[in-house]
């Protein structure tokens, strides 16, 4: 008998802090921290914005990571994790993507400029669909492994050139949330407003942890029944 | 206020979007499952 829930306690202790870390995060956002005197509501998409990017550039660490492990000794259990990580990335830069394309209209009158930032995250978001169709590959899945963990290897160099493009290229289009002025603080922020877009990371890192690791059991899993399907086979051939 | 509203549906809807292709997959497996407990059987 095989088991069917494959949840363990730490996934309960992640969706029981997801659920209310969700429900403070809105609060926070629409009601605690003050409006933006410039833009006004539209600003609040800000928080999901950073928390999406912050988790796409964490989930890309990732792959990076198990793509290096997996380049050093492939094994199903790295292929599998980075794999789970490069489509929960592509997810959040999409919604970092979508979600900055939005706050760009409202706030520069256009969906899309070609500016740096948005460029190198663009590409970005390019490297690692790219790498999921790769990974969608027929062939040995040691092989696709090694092929799809340069394609990984790729896409993270691009990360830290994604985070500094605003700083290296200097515009002011896109502004710099992190580490702007003397004293190395959020870009001018009030107070609430930085412990809010904090609290969105954490919230959004959390989600990450709880996806990632939901993802990687179903495909564990997968790989189970892959096994024992072809074992069944093997004894009736025989 | 248009615009606000539009960000925050488009990041729910992905997400919750993302889920239920886990979800799918979880069913899957199931299904899955329960086809090799038949076979076992049958064997």
């Amino acid at each position: 008998m095989i088991k069917i829930n494959n949840s363990g306690p730490i996934d309960r202790v992640l969706f029981y802090i997801l659920v209310p870390a969700f429900l403070i995060n809105l609060y926070l956002i629409f009601v605690w921290s003050p409006v933006e005197k410039v833009m006004g509501d539209v600003q609040k998409i800000f928080y999901f914005h950073v928390g999406s990017a912050w988790v796409a550039f964490l989930a890309f660490c990732v792959v990076g990571f198990y793509s290096v492990l997996t380049l050093i000794k492939p094994k199903m259990e790295r292929f599998i994790y980075a794999g789970i990580s490069a489509e929960i990335g592509v997810l959040f830069t999409t919604l970092a993507l979508l979600t900055g394309m939005i706050w760009g209209r409202a706030s520069w009158n256009t969906w899309w400029t070609w500016e740096p930032r948005l460029i190198t995250t663009l590409i970005l978001w390019f490297i690692y669909v790219a790498y999921l169709f790769v990974r969608k590959m027929e062939g040995s899945w040691e092989k696709i492994a090694k092929l799809s963990s340069v394609f990984g290897i790729i896409g993270v160099i691009n990360v830290p050139i994604v985070f500094m493009a605003t700083r290296w290229w200097n515009t002011k289009l896109h502004p710099v949330v992190f580490g702007e002025g003397k004293d190395q603080t959020g870009g001018g922020m009030e107070p609430e407003m930085l412990a809010t877009m904090f609290f969105s990371i954490f919230t959004i890192t959390v989600l990450y942890v709880f996806l990632l690791r939901k993802g990687a059991q179903i495909e564990k899993m997968r790989e189970v029944i892959k096994k024992a399907k072809t074992n069944i086979i093997n004894k009736i051939a025989s | 206020m248009t615009y606000l509203l539009m960000g925050y549906s488009v990041i729910f809807a992905l997400i919750a979007g993302y889920m239920m292709i886990l979800g799918k997959r979880q069913k899957q497996i199931e299904k899955e499952i329960k086809q090799l407990e038949e076979w076992n059987q049958e064997i």
